[in-house]
């Protein structure tokens, strides 16, 4: 980053953050319960009656900093992953991390489970699947280890895949079904500051190594020769971003399901704002992809009576916006 | 009279005989004509040794008018469910659905079977009219559509009862189900809709599961005399995910979930304590064994529930004894005579306390 550009885009961050904050405490004076703004920002401070103070601190507070977090994961995991792969068609759930913690948390519901145990049951499952990914390419000589990768990343998220939908097969239609349905397009609808304090770390422990290594990543980026002629250890870093991206995207998906688009839209967004070096990519990612997901949730628990899954609203926007974007051959990727 | 005469006699009369009894086999197994709920004239052997059962709500129906008839269960009993059916059904096979949501009856499997009759019930709509047809010119297997409205259940008896040769007890049942209607009625015609509860069904592990008011899945809070809270008020229907902040504004008197996980904790959860069925102690857990009372599935096994609802939505009106209540009815229904402790477990379970 050279001096020059330094200004802008330190001045681009803070007007970002300010604009993401607006839009938290914003959303927190909507809702189905009949608050004022003012009212809903007097409760928010720990003014006004119990029940309004716990409408907004207890319920759309914790939903508010669950759309932050999961947004911006899924969106650093994504930028992440599309600068390893050096491909902008990559999502999170490239390694199977989505299609795994899928199947456990639909174990954890076949198995009539309590809530916290559906969601340790994603967490494991989102880990577990990429850990077999990365053993089983390995094991695979001969080939190109990130071909081997996204290859095996495939064939196991189909697999988890299959295991999921045969699970729906045997669900009680009446009890079962219906719940795994609804996970596995996301909600945030059900969010208690329960679900937020064991995922915030997790995202974090996983965002740190990133943040840190982001201009050994960058490097990453212009292929394993270079980087070695850098003194970067390829193996090393690919296999640190795998894991801290894998962390990130199966805690934030243990707590609200699955959610796609979010993590493959958001970075090309990031790229028009910044260009495509990872070291502005990654923070830039993260906050444009909190203050997106902030908006969609938002929407999802007000424009309709009822919920609208967050799934639905994420591939609903992502996918025309996305086709827009390659129509409008905007890369930002040179 | 000569032999030959004589002979030619005996002749007649044996072909006769022959002819007649022949005459006597066509018409015992001929068929007759049945009008099913959607309209479908149908033609069905006139004796019905063996039916499957579409679905779980179809099995139900069967179960409950004539057992020796069904060809087997769509999910196996439980162990848990095991008490509450009669022997020799409990032990049933498992023989899958054939068709609504995931069909997993291979037809092969159904023709094995060799079923007289197939049944439906639920749903009547056009998508099912055109899979029952398909399924009747397929296999040959005469297939009936019953509707599974909880409104039109006396109807349901009395055309199932007719179909499978016992119209006695469908009339009988139909007329009990008509009975605790009319007694709910009766009560019902007494409290004007604004004073009836105000009653929240909690589905799925953190209760934020719901049906809109008249689901199929929900439509029991109505028949009970409450008010369905998930109403948007522009007729739509079928299971939806509700907020917290949802629920908490609507506020409901009542709760109602089968789901053990979501009761056992709900009177411990700060996003709950605040709604007034929790603050009551109004949040009702629903026995499932050897079918759910509210739901699960949508088919006779409703009307425990409905029972059960009634003395909870009006204790002071509705005059019964839970426990007197459930004997009759599984005696009636289910073909068991409960022990006591079977009948105690029901009852623990209904105060909230299930079996571990």
């Amino acid at each position: 980053m050279s001096a020059r550009t330094t200004g802008p885009q330190l001045t681009l961050g803070l007007v970002l953050g300010v604009l993401v904050l607006f839009l938290a405490l914003g959303a927190l004076t909507i809702g189905p319960f009949p608050l004022s703004p003012g009212q809903a920002l007097a409760a928010l401070f720990g003014a006004g009656d119990a029940q309004a103070q716990l409408v907004v601190q207890g319920i759309r507070l914790p939903r508010v900093v669950a759309a932050l977090l999961v947004g911006a994961a899924l969106a650093a995991a994504g930028a992440s992953y599309q600068t390893l792969f050096r491909n902008p068609l990559v999502s999170p759930d490239i390694l199977g991390v989505s299609a795994g913690a899928g199947l456990g948390a639909v174990i954890g519901i076949f198995l009539s489970m309590p809530v916290v145990a559906i969601q340790l049951f994603a967490f494991a499952g989102g880990l577990g699947a990429v850990l077999l990914v990365t053993v089983v390419a390995a094991a695979v000589r001969n080939t190109d280890r990130v071909l081997a990768l996204v290859l095996t990343g495939v064939v196991i998220g189909a697999l988890a895949g299959a295991a999921t939908s045969l699970l729906k097969v045997l669900a009680d239609p009446y009890d079962q079904l219906p719940a795994i349905t609804f996970w596995l397009l996301g909600s945030l609808a059900s969010t208690t500051p329960e679900d937020i304090w064991p995922a915030l770390p997790a995202v974090l422990l996983g965002l740190v190594p990133l943040l840190l290594l982001r201009w050994r990543i960058n490097v990453l980026a212009l292929g394993d020769d270079e980087a070695r002629a850098l003194g970067v250890e390829a193996g090393r870093i690919r296999f640190i971003v795998i894991a801290a991206a894998t962390l990130i995207t199966a805690s934030v998906t243990a707590v609200a399901g699955v959610v796609g688009w979010v993590g493959l839209v958001i970075p090309h967004i990031a790229r028009m704002l910044v260009g495509p070096s990872f070291a502005r990519l990654l923070p830039v990612s993260a906050v444009v992809g909190a203050g997106y997901l902030l908006v969609v949730d938002t929407l999802a628990r007000t424009i309709a009576e009822v919920e609208v899954p967050l799934g639905i609203l994420t591939a609903v926007i992502g996918a025309p916006f996305f086709i827009w974007l390659l129509a409008s051959g905007r890369r930002g990727w040179s | 009279m000569s032999v030959s005469a004589r002979r030619a006699l005996t002749g007649t009369l044996l072909l006769g005989a022959l002819l007649l009894g022949a005459f006597a086999a066509t018409s015992s197994a001929q068929a007759r004509t049945i009008t099913d709920s959607a309209g479908r004239v149908v033609e069905i052997p006139d004796e019905i040794n063996t039916v499957f059962a579409s679905g779980p709500p179809a099995s139900i129906l069967v179960y409950v008018l004539r057992p020796d008839v069904l060809s087997g269960w769509p999910r196996a009993i439980r162990p848990e469910e095991a008490p509450y059916i009669a022997a020799p059904y409990r032990d049933l096979p498992e023989t899958g659905r054939l068709t609504g949501r995931g069909g997993d009856a291979n037809l092969e499997r159904v023709l094995e079977i060799k079923p007289d009759l197939v049944i439906d019930f639920g749903s009547v709509r056009d998508t099912y009219i055109d899979l029952a047809d398909r399924v009747q010119r397929q296999t040959g297997i005469p297939y009936i559509l019953v509707d599974g409205r909880f409104e039109a259940t006396p109807a349901a008896l009395r055309l199932v009862g007719a179909a499978l040769g016992v119209p006695e007890r469908g009339e009988l049942l139909a007329r009990d189900v008509e009975q605790t209607f009319a007694r709910l009625d009766a009560i019902l015609a007494d409290t004007p809709e604004e004073e009836r509860p105000r009653v929240y069904m909690a589905r799925g592990p953190d209760g934020l599961e719901t049906g809109l008011k008249g689901s199929i899945n929900t439509e029991i809070i109505e028949r009970a005399g409450g008010r369905n809270v998930a109403d948007p008020g522009d007729g739509r229907r079928g299971l939806v995910q509700a907020s917290i902040e949802q629920v908490m504004f609507s506020d409901p008197e009542v709760i109602v979930t089968w789901d053990r996980n979501f009761h056992a904790q709900v009177f411990h959860n700060p996003m709950w304590r605040g709604i007034e069925a929790v603050r009551a102690g109004r949040v009702y857990l629903s026995p499932t064994a050897p079918f759910g009372w509210i739901d699960r599935p949508p088919s006779l096994n409703r009307l425990m529930g409905l029972k059960w609802l009634a003395g909870l939505f009006y204790p002071e009106q509705w005059d019964a004894d839970l426990r007197e209540e459930a004997r009759a009815f599984y005696r009636l229904y289910y073909h068991v005579d409960p022990t006591e402790e079977d009948l105690d477990r029901l009852l623990e379970w209904s105060e909230g306390t299930p079996p571990q």
